[in-house]
C-alpha cells in the first residue's frame, strides 16, 4: 500500500490522530506522514476534518432530514449548475447526485422541523428547475460515519486470560 | 471428595493471580487479554442465528460437517497445505481440544515432549495428562524467540518423542520462516520427532504469509497441524477449532473425540462455514487494525526505553522490563492500573519480558501505554 493510502486509512478512522502516532502506526517517519497528508489536501481528497456528532444527545441539538429532489433540466443548465446552486445554502450538508426515482439527495441540517421544511419550500422548491421536493425527517440515527451511536463501551472478556 | 492425584498435582495457571488482582479493580486498562477485541463477522453470526431458527441443533458427524471439512481443506490450500476433507480433517471444540486430542493419540506414559518456552501455557498440562514428561526448549531473545536447531540440541530434545511448536507465539508474537522451520524440520527428521504444530494464530500475521513447518519436505507425515476460528475470526466463545493431519493421527484422534466430545458444537459450525465462505474481507481488515496497533506499540515500548523485537504475528508484544517481571506487572497494575502478564508465567525464557496484548482499542492502548511510560519514568 502506498504512504497516502496508508495515512487515509487511519485519517479516515479517527482524523484526530496525530502526526506522530500516525506515523508509528503505519511505520512511516513523521515527515513522510505531513507530506502525505498535504499532498492528501492539495488534490482534495480529504476535503475537511470533523467530527462524528450525535445530535440527538446534544441539548438545543439539530435535526437532521433526507430530501429527495427532482429536477428538470434544459440545454443551458445541467446538473453541475443545479448542484452548484443547491450546495450554496448553509443548510445542506450534503448533496449527491443519485440513481433512481429521484435526481439528488440532499441532506439538510436545522434547528427544527420548521426550520427545514422553511428552508425546502421557501428556498429549495422555488427553484425553476426542481419539479418535485420529498422530505424524509431523520427521526432516529443508529449508525454514521461508519460509527454505531451506543452507551460507552460492552468490554466483556475476561481482564487477564491466556 | 477423594480426588485423583492426577487431579491434586496438576498446578493453578499462573496467569489465575493476575487476573484476580485485575479485576479486583474497576479502573484497570487490560492488557492482558488473549482474545480478539472485534467481535465475529455478523454474516458469520447470523449463520449461527439462522441455523437455530431452523432447528439445527442435533449432533453433527464426529469428524465435523462435510462442508465445513471441505472448506477447512481449501481455506489452507493458502498455506500450501493440502489435507482431504474426508480422512484428514478434524472439526474439534475449540483448538484446545485439538491439541489435547494430539497429545494423548500420540504421547504413551513416558514418552518426552519438547516445548519450546516462553509459549502459550496449556501444552505443559497437557502432556501430563496424556502421561508424558515435558522436555523444555528455551528461546531466546537474540533469536527473537524462533526455535533454532542449537536449542533443541543444547535442551537435549533429539531424545524427545514429540515437539509441540507454537508460530506465531503467544506470549512473544514471534514467528518463524520457511528458513528458520527448514532447520527444525531437518532436526525432527534426523531424531525421528513427530510434530503438533499449533497455528491458532496463522492468519494474524504482519508483512508475510505465514509458514507452516508441515509443508517442509517429509513432515506432512510426522506433523498435526491445529488450528481454528478463535483468533483469525474473533469466535473465541464459540469454541471451534480443528486438526488436520495424516489420516491414522486423525483417525486415532478421532476415535478419542467420538467418546469425550462426541461432536463439535453445531451452531459454531454453521457459522464458520460463513466464516470461511464470505469473511476474507472483514479477516483482512482486522489484520490490518492489529498491524497499526503493532506497529504503535512496538515504537511506544521502544521510544521509553523497554526494548521490544518487533513481532511478526499474533496480537502481542514482548518487551523486556528487565529484573523481576512479576514484580514490574504488580507494581504497574497497582500504580497506574494498567495490567500486563508477566513472561514468566509463559515458562523459561519468558523472564524478565511482558506479555502486552493490543487486543484492544487504539485509544485504551495509547492511554496505557501513557501510564507505563509514567511508570517507568518514575522507577
Amino acid at each position: 500500500m502506498d504512504a497516502e493510502r496508508e495515512v487515509l486509512d487511519v485519517l479516515a478512522r479517527n482524523a484526530r490522530e496525530d502526526i506522530d502516532d500516525i506515523a508509528a502506526q503505519t511505520g512511516l517517519d513523521a515527515d513522510a506522514v505531513a507530506d502525505a497528508i498535504d499532498a492528501l489536501e492539495a488534490k482534495s481528497v480529504v476535503h475537511g476534518y470533523q467530527a462524528v456528532v450525535d445530535w440527538d444527545r446534544v441539548d438545543e441539538g439539530k435535526i437532521r432530514a433526507v430530501v429527495e429532489i427532482n429536477v428538470e433540466l434544459d440545454r443551458e443548465t445541467g446538473y453541475e449548475q443545479v448542484a452548484d446552486r443547491i450546495a450554496k445554502f448553509p443548510a445542506v450538508d450534503a448533496l449527491h447526485l443519485v440513481s433512481g426515482d429521484y435526481d439528488f439527495a440532499v441532506e439538510v441540517l436545522g434547528e427544527n422541523m420548521q426550520d427545514v421544511s422553511e428552508f425546502i419550500s421557501e428556498q429549495v422548491a422555488p427553484m425553476p428547475e426542481v419539479t418535485q421536493t420529498v422530505t424524509h425527517y431523520i427521526m432516529e440515527t443508529y449508525k454514521d460515519g461508519g460509527i454505531r451511536f451506543e452507551d460507552g463501551d460492552d468490554d466483556d472478556r475476561l481482564s487477564v486470560s491466556p | 471428595m477423594r480426588l485423583s492425584d492426577r487431579a491434586r498435582t496438576l498446578p493453578e495457571s499462573g496467569i489465575r493471580k493476575f487476573f484476580e488482582l485485575a479485576e479486583a479493580r474497576d479502573d484497570v486498562i487490560s492488557l492482558g487479554v488473549g482474545e480478539p477485541d472485534f467481535s465475529a463477522p455478523w454474516t458469520a453470526r447470523t449463520a449461527a442465528i439462522d441455523s437455530l431458527e431452523r432447528g439445527k441443533t442435533s449432533y453433527t458427524a464426529n469428524r465435523g460437517m462435510a462442508a465445513l471439512r471441505e472448506r477447512i481443506a481449501d481455506h489452507h490450500e493458502r498455506y500450501d497445505q493440502s489435507y482431504e476433507p474426508e480422512s484428514e480433517v478434524l472439526v474439534t471444540t475449540g483448538a484446545s481440544e485439538a491439541v489435547d486430542l494430539a497429545f494423548r493419540a500420540l504421547v504413551d506414559p513416558g514418552d518426552t515432549v519438547a516445548v519450546h518456552e516462553p509459549t502459550y501455557i496449556s501444552y505443559g498440562p497437557g502432556i501430563e495428562l496424556a502421561g508424558g514428561e515435558q522436555l523444555t526448549v528455551p528461546t531466546r531473545a537474540a533469536d527473537d524467540f524462533a526455535l533454532t536447531r542449537e536449542s533443541l540440541e543444547a535442551a537435549g530434545a533429539a531424545e524427545a518423542d514429540l515437539l509441540v511448536l507454537c508460530y506465531p507465539n503467544n506470549p512473544t508474537g514471534a514467528t518463524m520462516t520457511d528458513e528458520e522451520l527448514a532447520e527444525v524440520a531437518a532436526f525432527c527428521r534426523d531424531e525421528d520427532l513427530r510434530v503438533v504444530a499449533d497455528e491458532i494464530y496463522a492468519a494474524l500475521t504482519y508483512g508475510t504469509d505465514h509458514a507452516s513447518i508441515a509443508t517442509q519436505p517429509g513432515m506432512r507425515e510426522r506433523t498435526v497441524v491445529v488450528n481454528g476460528f478463535s483468533k483469525a475470526y474473533a469466535m473465541t466463545g464459540l469454541r471451534l477449532g480443528y486438526a488436520l493431519g495424516p489420516a491414522e493421527a486423525i483417525d486415532a484422534m478421532n476415535r478419542i473425540h467420538q467418546y469425550t466430545m462426541l461432536s463439535a458444537p453445531t451452531t459454531p459450525q454453521y457459522a464458520a462455514i460463513e466464516a470461511l465462505d464470505r469473511c476474507d474481507d472483514e479477516v483482512a481488515e482486522m489484520v490490518e487494525e492489529y498491524n497499526r496497533r503493532r506497529r504503535l506499540v512496538v515504537s511506544r515500548f521502544n521510544e521509553m526505553g523497554l526494548d521490544t523485537f518487533e513481532p511478526g504475528g499474533a496480537f502481542y508484544a514482548f518487551p523486556e522490563c528487565g529484573g523481576d517481571d512479576e514484580a514490574f506487572a504488580e507494581e504497574l497494575l497497582e500504580a497506574e492500573g494498567v495490567a500486563v502478564v508477566p513472561g514468566s508465567v509463559f515458562g523459561e525464557g519468558g523472564e524478565g519480558h511482558l506479555r502486552v496484548s493490543y487486543a484492544t482499542s487504539m485509544r485504551e492502548l495509547k492511554a496505557a501505554t501513557d501510564r507505563i511510560a509514567a511508570f517507568v519514568d518514575g522507577r
